[in-house]
């Protein structure tokens, strides 16, 4: 978890890339900690292998080792920015610990309505793949399309000149 | 068993440190990871909030959520790669051509 703030600090590219694979793999951790091992498999293949390679072969294509020369040369142009983003992030944070800890009471009146979880359920696959195909159906189709189009537009944006 | 207020700290931790990522660094690399970390603190909460009212829709929308994430890295690292071939940079503060 300490990982991805060391994600967002390192100044190298490469590092940053794979110390966020190690973020994901606290968090697939974690998934598994609530029942959900099909999605600590689809952080891990997807997210860790597929998304993750990705990024890798892009940074040692561009050869980026160098960002904040930049940052050294424009410093006092730049640090006007820098602390509003940092002091929004803070607020942001603040905000987020406040509003999802204090969900108490309107957690118990949701819990009143429901069963126990079945943890049994919530981990079949199975399951997980019917509700997919039939309630989810229609995202399911949407998304593969989103997917085409992802592609297609990756495969134009990459090509030789615009 | 882990109370779901942990889960959903950790959560608003991980978005935040996306959003500091996002604002603070002059990297396209580094701000389309701080996406990537905003996009799993997301995640993490779907997840957390589906195992406490015991449905699995919260893994559902998860799936969901990885797969529009790769379609947004495929589409952000083929950007990336045409901004630096006309640029051979990768600070987003220079690329102003289109400013006014």
């Amino acid at each position: 978890m300490a990982a991805s703030l060391l994600v967002v600090l390192g100044r190298n590219p490469m590092h940053s890339v794979l110390l966020l694979i190690v973020s994901f793999a606290a968090l697939a951790g974690l998934y598994i900690t609530l029942n959900s091992p099909f999605a600590a498999v689809i952080q891990i293949i997807i997210y860790a292998g597929a998304i993750m390679v990705l990024f890798l072969f892009v940074v040692m294509l561009l050869n980026a080792h160098k960002e904040d020369e930049y940052l050294a040369a424009g410093a006092p142009a730049m640090k006007k920015p820098l602390y509003f983003g940092a002091v929004l992030a803070v607020v942001l944070a603040a905000e987020l610990v406040w509003a999802l800890t204090r969900t108490g009471p309107a957690q118990d009146a949701l819990l009143a309505g429901q069963a126990a979880p079945d943890a049994r359920a919530l981990e079949s696959v199975r399951g997980l793949g019917l509700l997919l195909f039939t309630d989810y159906a229609f995202a399911f189709e949407v998304t593969s399309i989103l997917i085409i189009v992802a592609m297609v537009g990756a495969v134009v944006l990459a090509k030789r000149e615009l | 068993m882990v109370p779901l207020e942990h889960y959903l700290i950790l959560s608003a931790i991980l978005f935040a440190t996306g959003t500091i990522g996002v604002f603070l660094r002059r990297n396209v690399i580094t701000m389309l990871l701080s996406i990537e970390v905003m996009l799993n603190a997301a995640n993490l909460a779907f997840i957390a909030f589906g195992r406490t009212i015991g449905s699995a829709d919260g893994q559902v929308i998860m799936f969901f959520v990885v797969t529009v994430a790769a379609a947004e890295a495929a589409v952000g690292l083929a950007l990336v790669i045409a901004l630096f071939r006309h640029r051979e940079t990768l600070n987003p503060d220079m690329f102003t051509s289109l400013k006014w």
